[in-house]
């Protein structure tokens, strides 16, 4: 799933400056199985944003509305009506779905209440850890179902730096947590499968024009296309 | 020998494929644009190591970098390997400073992949790790041997180049350390150097698997001793440096001795000591001093443990 945070609620709130109305969007898919951006969260902000301007005896109308997904066209006809009474739209989808509503309800101004992260997966509860970069190439079937590109902090290829410590990367999180080291994982989940020699063989420098270096992608099924 | 046989023909490949002991040293550039500190390093390490270090932005600060502070120190008369790390440039970069190094007569390269970037003074920025050390090592060879570039397409003069490499035999999983070397050789390693060793028998453990997968036969190893400045530097060294591994009665030696000159002096009898029983382990082709901004210490420490005069080679 894709994984966001919540921004600071003063970076928020200054992106209402100027507006006498404002509608926070929320996303009913990955942002609110993560916590941050389904309607509850957008109901949340929207009192926030309401008693702080209520505070400062400032005029400001705030509702709230969600759809299913903001990253889909058909669903964001569903609130197409409430968005069209506001000049600002404060989405809480992750960055597809924040384009999307700035695409689709052009030339209206919509502004992230949100940072997306990663490509993740709940650990344990309100717990998520990176599994995925979308690299375009995926190698995990050579690595055990680990991946190297964004588990490893230096993207390595071919078994690890020098830095690893008791299983421990050398870098630690940014919210100061350790860091497991993916080799020592795949070393270990390598072995368990019969399968170490894999890390014996040289891995050859990533294609990364597959990667976002190649510049923004697109996929098109010729299969599944109208005739 | 026959110099036909040479790869790139440096002072140091001369007299490890001699089979001579090597003695290389270490050199941080500064932190600054003045070209006069990379030239008083090499003034004291001329005639005392065969070849000296030149880091690549160590520790992931930004210095003067390595292809001209290698260029100065060679112009002041030491040789230089030319420290290049994974972290700050892609292929292309590290391709057209190799061709800039080899056009200036940098020979030796050592193919790191770098601390990490959360490490270093510009933390916010972007970590580049296009290609790992083992893709550099095999760049770099076929740089040389097939004159192509890691795209395929030909060079049109020759690359000649002697290729190092790191290898920890300190880092987890350690049963791995000799193996991941194995690699590093087949990549086109000509040579290594090792992580600073303070725990000797681990080493010699380490080296026992390098021998029994006949790499000492294949890769030149020099062993990588660090003098210690202070109890206070090599307790951060064991507690904070990634992949160091200090035993607890290295420092309590230290420790024993007054601060300041007393320890500094303990410091450099440890690391001849240790470079006399290093160079009799079966493989050791060579030392690896890093005095780390202590370059002043090499020439003492080089000379303590019998190891001068260097070689002249022709």
């Amino acid at each position: 799933m894709i994984t966001a945070d919540r921004k600071p609620f003063e970076d928020i709130y200054s992106m209402t400056e100027g507006y006498d109305s404002v509608l926070v969007a929320g996303c009913d898919t990955c942002v609110a199985i993560c916590l941050s951006g389904g309607e509850k969260e957008a109901e949340i902000l929207a009192s926030e944003i309401s008693i702080k301007a209520k505070q400062e005896g400032r005029e400001l109308t705030v509702e709230h509305t969600a759809a299913i997904r903001q990253c889909e066209w058909e669903y964001l006809d569903t609130i197409a009506d409430t968005v069209g009474g506001f000049p600002l739209v404060l989405s809480m989808a992750c960055g597809i779905g924040i384009q999307s509503m700035a695409e689709k309800f052009a030339p209206k101004v919509v502004m992230p209440a949100v940072d997306t992260n990663m490509l993740g997966m709940p650990q344990e509860h309100a717990v998520w850890l990176e599994r995925c970069i979308a690299c375009g190439d995926c190698m995990i079937g050579l690595t055990a179902g680990i991946c190297p590109v964004v588990r490893c902090s230096k993207s390595l290829m071919n078994g690890p730096c020098g830095g690893a410590h008791d299983g421990l990367c050398e870098v630690v999180g940014r919210n100061g947590e350790p860091i497991e080291c993916a080799w020592v994982l795949i070393w270990e989940r390598l072995k368990a499968q019969g399968r170490e020699e894999l890390m014996f063989q040289y891995r050859p420098p990533k294609d990364w024009s597959k990667s976002s270096s190649g510049g923004p992608r697109k996929m098109v099924r010729e299969d599944a296309r109208p005739v | 020998m026959s110099t036909t046989l040479l790869k790139a023909g440096s002072n140091l490949e001369r007299i490890l494929s001699d089979g001579r002991f090597g003695v290389t040293g270490e050199c941080g550039p500064p932190k600054n644009a003045d070209g006069g500190v990379i030239e008083e390093k090499a003034k004291i390490l001329k005639g005392y190591v065969d070849a000296v270090n030149v880091t690549d932005n160590q520790t992931a600060v930004v210095r003067t970098c390595s292809l001209v502070a290698s260029h100065i120190a060679q112009l002041n008369g030491v040789e230089a390997v030319m420290q290049m790390t994974c972290r700050d440039r892609n292929r292309l970069a590290m391709q057209a400073d190799i061709l800039g190094a080899v056009a200036l007569g940098v020979r030796n390269i050592l193919c790191l992949t770098g601390d990490h970037i959360s490490f270093g003074n510009h933390p916010k920025a972007k970590g580049v790790h296009d290609l790992d050390s083992m893709a550099l090592i095999r760049m770099f060879k076929a740089m040389r041997d097939e004159r192509r570039f890691e795209c395929g397409e030909e060079i049109d003069s020759a690359v000649p180049l002697y290729i190092g490499c790191a290898e920890n035999p300190f880092g987890d999983p350690l049963e791995f350390r000799a193996l991941r070397l194995k690699k590093k050789v087949e990549a086109g390693a000509d040579f290594v150097q090792t992580q600073s060793i303070f725990n000797i028998p681990r080493f010699k453990a380490w080296m026992e698997e390098v021998r029994a997968l006949g790499l000492h036969q294949e890769v030149k190893i020099l062993a990588g001793v660090t003098p210690i400045k202070s109890a206070g530097m090599v307790t951060y060294m064991g507690r904070s440096v990634p992949g160091m591994d200090v035993p607890q009665e290295i420092i309590d030696r230290i420790a024993a001795k007054e601060k300041g000159e007393p320890q500094r002096e303990e410091g450099k009898r440890l690391a001849v000591e240790m470079i006399k029983e290093l160079a009799e382990v079966e493989g050791v082709a060579g030392v690896h001093v890093m005095a780390i901004e202590w370059e002043s210490a090499i020439p003492e420490i080089v000379e303590t443990a019998g190891l001068m005069p260097r070689p002249a080679v022709t």
